[in-house]
């Protein structure tokens, strides 16, 4: 028996899901909207990037649907009680990483703990021994001479299987186009292999051939090793950074959609208005501009903490009110970063509104409203794409600093902040602890640079004035 | 032009209100005096005694806006919003929450920052322009396509990431520098070196890519292809005229970040424990010191328009074309 547990980040993730997917559904059939995606597709290094970010985002999908467990049942008892912890999909999947807790920190591939104990042996007499470790390593009974054998016989395996995998991709993906360009199966096939194909489904591929192998490797390690070691209450580092690409996805796209009804609204409305509408809305653009970026998030936070500690009784489980700092920090970090999409957006809108179409219209007397939604709203989803998508990668970098600060997510949210924040003293244990800041910090980087070169991409199919210059 | 910047200087004070207004919303407000106080004294054995004690302590003993009890023009005067939040337009910050002046400590701190944070922008901006300039002599090819590409890869690398790292390279693998400290004087220097290299070097992803558009951008323009024509060598019309005419975009952007300058950087600040203000920042937001993080709001904010009236200026002065109106 389980019982769903709906946490606000996950509703409105999934609410964006549908949005994307709906949004897609309408481009699919808007040529306008197409041409551009479709020169997206085209590029090898967008596609790759797109790869990249796909595995991530299934991988926070997954973490967003919670439930909790119910307890074992007692004599007597009438209800069926639940487990106070908040487990997700991706737990479950994850299985052994998250339930096999070691003392403390122990290296990558470890068989014993990094720290001597003091240990009574047999006869008395106390040594002071690296201890094996509970989990890592502990079917070897040699782990000096069997460690290596092992890892290689368990990654042969991982290799096999997602090679077996990928040659299965690779069919279905050859049966698919064959369909479609109507050429027998092998044709297809040995398009895809020559990198011919007009979408480059090669790299396509090849980036997901990486993630594959790396999962294969991960499912097959993990079991019995901690690929990345331990930290200092012994959880596994692998585990805590895929937890982290969670926190990571929802501060980037629901910040976005905090921001998005600001910056659109009201840029167009100063834009098409003009007057007063345009003051009012002009001064409180640069009002909130000239606060110092990371001084009023941290004000608002500062004061969030205030509230949410003077009122403890909003919150069921540990879960809830982490999950609520979450989202109130998506929000503040959104009223605090609309200035400029609206800034830009109003600009566009003052160019835009004396252009004859949008004239006609007015003379025609069509309504204000759908002025605004039918006419110039379509003329700027290009700046509001382009936005969204470099804003994202800025979001993820700014995550950790803002936790380093000590105002981001709370400090029971795994998230790459928190784990560097955590993992700062380690630098300075003797011999140095690095596994948790390297995981956190390479992690995040691949999240960063597919953003950031996916953005690109994005870029140079949308704006107008670089198609120009080509 | 002098009159153009007394009106630019008074277009501000509309802005500066609503920083203060937003601030006082923001901190007494959202959350009453009496919360934070119970905050700060921690939840169990809270008093209306101790709240009232602390209140009083810290002087968040007087009502928000209005003062009923007070007479004449105290009635307004007595109150939290003139004594915490009109006094702010005078640069008197009052006292920290921990009781310390807090005018005293910005005008001691800022100095440390200055330090760092003028050789890194120097620094940085000349380490950007050059090689802005190189990616956009070799344009188009691969030299610059890899640049292009180190740019992105920079850029992806968390801030963060630059700061540990070089610390645990240059100042504990090599011993080259102290890890961390300060110390006034000419001795400052080994204290300064490590975190301005880094903050040129965790820089360079972004502003070079930026940079080089822009010079892309002018070697687009006619009178290059112009110059060109007559025979002018490229690297001389390279650093001649379209490096001087690149300038005006790079340093008006420049101008607005001056003033803010002395607000120090958040992170580098307390990763190298240099007393500076970004680190007084940041240890307040950590004690939850409200006082302090308020004044340096509206000292940011005060200094952020600052930069715009200078940016304004420097246009006029830098572009002839550009009259004042």
């Amino acid at each position: 028996m389980i019982q769903y547990v709906f946490l606000w980040t996950d509703a409105l993730v999934f609410v964006l899901l549908v949005v994307v997917l709906a949004f897609a559904w309408v481009a699919r059939n808007k040529e306008h909207l197409r041409a551009p995606w479709g020169q997206v597709v085209r590029s090898r290094m967008a596609v790759a990037s797109l790869v990249v970010l796909s595995v991530y985002t299934i991988t926070g999908l997954l973490d967003s649907i919670h439930f909790r467990k119910s307890l074992p049942e007692q004599e007597g008892q009438q209800e069926v009680q639940y487990s106070g912890d908040v487990l997700s999909v991706l737990d479950t999947l994850l299985g052994p990483m998250r339930a096999q807790d070691e003392k403390t920190y122990s290296a990558p591939f470890a068989a014993h703990l990094y720290a001597r104990e003091t240990v009574t042996g047999p006869d008395g007499e106390q040594r002071r021994v690296f201890p094996r470790l509970k989990y890592g390593g502990a079917h070897l009974t040699d782990p000096a001479k069997q460690k290596g054998a092992d890892i290689a016989r368990r990654s042969v395996t991982a290799l096999a299987e997602a090679v077996a995998i990928i040659l299965l991709l690779y069919g279905l993906l050859g049966l698919r186009l064959a369909r479609k360009w109507q050429k027998p199966w092998m044709t297809a096939l040995g398009i895809i292999a020559r990198g011919a194909s007009d979408v480059p489904w090669r790299t396509a591929l090849l980036t997901l051939a990486v993630f594959v192998l790396l999962i294969a490797l991960m499912i097959n390690l993990s079991a019995a090793y901690h690929i990345l070691g331990t930290d200092k209450v012994g959880q596994d580092v692998l585990y805590q950074t895929i937890k982290s690409i969670r926190t990571g996805l929802v501060i980037g796209t629901l910040t976005t959609l905090v921001m998005l009804p600001f910056a659109v609204l009201l840029g167009m409305m100063a834009g098409y208005f003009r007057g007063w509408v345009d003051d009012v809305i002009q001064y409180l653009y640069t009002t909130l501009n000239s606060i110092p970026g990371v001084l009023l998030i941290a004000a608002a936070v500062l004061m969030m903490q205030v509230y949410m500690a003077n009122h403890p009784e909003l919150f069921e489980t540990m879960a809830e009110r982490a999950d609520l700092r979450l989202l109130f920090l998506c929000l503040i970090l959104g009223i605090t970063s609309w200035t400029g999409l609206c800034r830009l957006l109003r600009g566009e809108t003052l160019k835009l509104r004396e252009l004859d179409y949008v004239q006609a219209a007015d003379a025609f007397g069509v309504a204000k409203s759908s002025i605004l939604v039918r006419h110039l709203l379509p003329n700027l989803m290009h700046l509001v794409m382009i936005a969204v998508v470099i804003d994202f990668s800025g979001l993820v970098l700014a995550e950790a600093v803002l936790s380093y600060v000590g105002v981001g997510v709370d400090p029971t949210t795994q998230s790459w902040g928190n784990m560097i924040n955590r993992a700062r003293l380690e630098m300075a244990r003797e011999p140095m602890v690095w596994w948790s800041l390297l995981a956190a910090f390479s992690f995040m980087f691949i999240l960063v640079l597919a953003a950031n070169l996916f953005s690109d991409a994005v870029r140079d199919a949308f704006d107008p004035r670089l198609q120009a210059q080509r | 032009m002098f009159a153009y910047i007394i009106r630019r200087a008074l277009y501000a004070v509309p802005i500066l209100i609503g920083v203060n207004l937003l601030t006082f919303v923001l901190f007494f407000v959202v959350n009453t005096p009496d919360d934070v106080a119970r905050m700060h004294l921690g939840m169990k054995r809270v008093t209306p005694e101790a709240i009232e004690k602390w209140k009083q302590e810290h002087g968040y003993d007087q009502p928000l806006l209005y003062n009923q009890e007070a007479s004449g023009i105290a009635r307004v005067t007595d109150t939290i919003f003139y004594g915490k939040s009109i006094r702010l337009f005078v640069f008197d910050f009052g006292s920290s929450d921990a009781g310390r002046d807090i005018g005293e400590d910005i005008s001691q701190r800022m100095w440390p920052s200055l330090a760092i944070a003028l050789p890194t922008l120097l620094i940085g901006l000349l380490v950007n322009i050059s090689f802005s300039m190189l990616l956009a002599f070799f344009r188009g090819t691969y030299l610059d396509l890899s640049g292009v590409m180190l740019c992105v890869v920079l850029m992806s690398i968390s801030g963060l990431f630059y700061i540990i790292g070089g610390q645990y390279l240059f100042s504990k693998l090599l011993h080259l520098v102290p890890v961390s400290g300060y110390e006034p004087g000419m001795q400052a220097w080994r204290f300064i070196l490590l975190p301005v290299a880094i903050g040129v070097f965790s820089g360079i992803g972004s502003s070079s890519r930026w940079y080089r558009t822009i010079f892309l951008e002018e070697i687009n323009r006619d009178y290059v292809r112009t110059a060109r024509a007559k025979g002018l060598p490229e690297v001389r019309l390279l650093f001649r005229h379209v490096l001087k005419n690149a300038m005006v975009p790079i340093l008006t952007g420049i101008v607005v970040v001056l003033p803010l300058l002395f607000m120090g950087s958040l992170i580098m600040e307390s990763f190298f424990g240099i007393p500076g203000l970004g680190s007084y920042t940041i240890e307040a937001i950590q004690t939850q010191d409200f006082a302090i993080v308020r004044a340096m709001v509206f000292l940011g904010s005060v200094l952020y328009i600052l930069g715009l009236l200078l940016t304004d200026i420097s246009y006029t002065l830098v572009d002839p074309r550009i009259r004042l109106s």
